[in-house]
């Protein structure tokens, strides 16, 4: 317990806001410290897997595993930078950048048939076997113009992504 | 409706398709519907053709765990909010540190005292009785009885409690129950002055413990351990054959399981709820201008929560015994409990969550990440059917 908040200063909120590029206002920023010293309960100065998985609400989500990945041992400023995909600020370039870099696993900037393979496992489980999965992204894929053994690049992504008007903001809690 | 076209590759196995592949892990129809809480933004609309970018589009469930990370109602439930500081200035400073003073200097000495002289005319009582009167059950549980009530008040008294009570006192009948929110352990003994229940709680280290162990035996207690999965059926019987038990103590339960901060209600746990018995409601809500009564567990011990509140100035609360409810026809036990849990909440102005208090000690089951995979995975396998 304790007004951790107190302990963050004015130099500090605007070297946060700069690193994300002004994507959050500085009360949300302030917001988050909050919330980031609430979550990181032995005050390590990042957020570990139990401390995360501790969320319910987190827990339960489907992708829960690959974000986690992204955002583990991530200290504060880098733990605003990864949100500020969600910000209402944020581009459309912004989010999609995101979306690519939740496929692209292993961050060569390439994501191949198994990377999406992977990520529709995690949204879909046991429900729908895994030829099935594969028969579904090959149809789809074609489709669209690729091949099976397309790589996709963020240009792709910008491409398929680019017009759907897409949906991706949280509203951080300010008091 | 399938047509089947040379360009679709999978027109020969659609029908395969769109039998989904059945879980093994059937979904748990006893939990009440979380999707009625959570957001479903994540289900996608059924209507038109599969495209790469539907499934490239993960943006929902992003912004769900986004959502979850900044922000979620679980935590809020166990937010102890500190007291916004109010002496900041020239002549409110000299204020507090006179109350400060005043509490710790005057107050709290004064409490101790009483509460010695509690426990002393309690003990002088109880040992003898509890001894002597072996032979004599009816009479010596008479008094222990009233005794255990004592204490309580001595306790109350040691913090200044100023407790309400509306609503008729409950009485000792067979085949019920009571039910209350549960925001700290003096829950038990703000209720325990007014009426000696009988409690099922989780055993306690400690000095808690002995007592737990000696004198709460005599109003007939239940023990139970969270930790131990084999416990729930044990501990089931024994509040059943304590419901169902001629001369035994009216039950009290807090059937949330955990310290939640007042503001909030978690769950209720059904296990009180299918006792065949009438479940009478008890709503408590503490007034937080004097003091915040929230244990969190976690981050004090018990000892120290009760010298926090015998520094502050006073507990103030608000008990009201609900109108008793009983199961309605096809209702089932889960059910029942969410109404009993609406009827608390509406009560004490709690608001209510969707989570299960045990989550502080446990991950949540993965029935729910599958229930999203499903319906996710039909509409799916539905869109591509369509053309």
């Amino acid at each position: 317990m304790g007004n951790t908040s107190s302990m963050l200063t004015q130099y500090d909120i605007e070297e946060v806001q700069e690193h994300c590029n002004n994507t959050f206002s500085q009360q949300e920023i302030a917001s988050l410290y909050q919330r980031f010293c609430q979550l990181d309960r032995n005050s390590g100065g990042f957020i570990s897997a139990d401390e995360f998985l501790s969320v319910p609400e987190f827990a339960v989500n489907p992708l829960s595993q690959r974000l986690f990945r992204m955002v583990d041992g991530l200290n504060f400023k880098e733990f605003v930078a990864f949100l500020s995909a969600f910000s209402s600020r944020a581009t459309l370039q912004h989010k999609v950048e995101f979306i690519f870099k939740v496929y692209d696993f292993d961050g060569n900037g390439k994501v191949a048939f198994s990377d999406l393979l992977d990520v529709l496992r995690d949204l879909t489980g046991q429900f729908i076997s895994e030829q099935q999965r594969e028969l579904v992204l090959t149809h789809v894929l074609e489709e669209a113009g690729y091949k099976k053994d397309s790589l996709l690049v963020l240009s792709d992504f910008m491409k398929i992504l680019g017009n759907t008007g897409l949906k991706m903001e949280v509203e951080v809690p300010v008091d | 409706m399938v047509m089947i076209s040379q360009r679709n590759p999978l027109s020969s196995s659609t029908s395969k398709m769109s039998k989904l592949t059945t879980s093994s892990s059937e979904l748990d129809l006893d939990r009440p519907n979380i999707e009625d809480y959570l957001p479903t933004d994540s289900i996608p609309q059924p209507h038109a053709k599969l495209r790469l970018r539907d499934l490239l589009d993960i943006s929902p469930t992003l912004t769900e765990a986004a959502g979850a990370i900044v922000d979620d109602s679980f935590t809020r439930c166990f937010k102890s909010n500190p007291p916004e500081p109010w002496n900041w200035n020239i002549y409110l400073f000299p204020l507090w540190c006179l109350g400060v003073v005043v509490r710790y200097g005057i107050l709290f000495p004064g409490r101790v005292l009483i509460l010695t002289i509690g426990w002393i005319i309690f003990l002088s009582c109880y040992i003898p009785v509890h001894v002597l009167l072996k032979g004599h059950d009816k009479l010596r549980k008479r008094l222990e009885r009233a005794l255990v009530e004592l204490i309580c008040s001595f306790f109350v008294a040691s913090w200044t409690g100023v407790v309400k009570y509306h609503g008729p006192r409950p009485c000792a009948r067979p085949k019920q129950v009571f039910v209350a929110n549960h925001t700290s352990m003096i829950d038990f003994i703000v209720l325990e002055q007014m009426t000696a229940f009988a409690v099922i709680m989780q055993k306690h280290p400690g000095w808690v413990g002995l007592l737990q162990s000696t004198i709460l035996e005599s109003v007939g207690c239940i023990w139970f351990n969270r930790s131990e999965a084999k416990d729930r059926e044990i501990v089931a019987r024994k509040l059943r054959e304590h419901v169902e038990g001629y001369d035994n103590n009216p039950l009290l339960i807090f059937p949330e399981g955990t310290c939640v901060n007042n503001h909030y209600t978690v769950m209720f746990k059904k296990g009180a709820f299918e006792l065949g018995a009438t479940v009478c409601p008890i709503a408590i809500k503490y007034n937080k201008i004097f003091v915040d009564a929230f244990w969190n567990s976690r981050k004090q011990s018990f000892t120290t929560h009760l010298l926090q509140l015998m520094t502050s100035w006073a507990v103030v609360c608000d008990v009201w015994y609900l109108e008793p409810q009983n199961m309605k026809p096809g209702e089932t036990a889960i059910a029942f409990a969410e109404r009993v849990r609406g009827i608390i909440s509406a009560r004490a102005g709690l608001k209510m969550v969707p989570w299960d208090g045990y989550l502080k000690y446990s991950r949540p089951s993965p029935k729910h990440r599958e229930s999203k995979q499903k319906s996710f995975a039909e509409s799916v396998l539905l869109r591509l059917e369509e053309k």
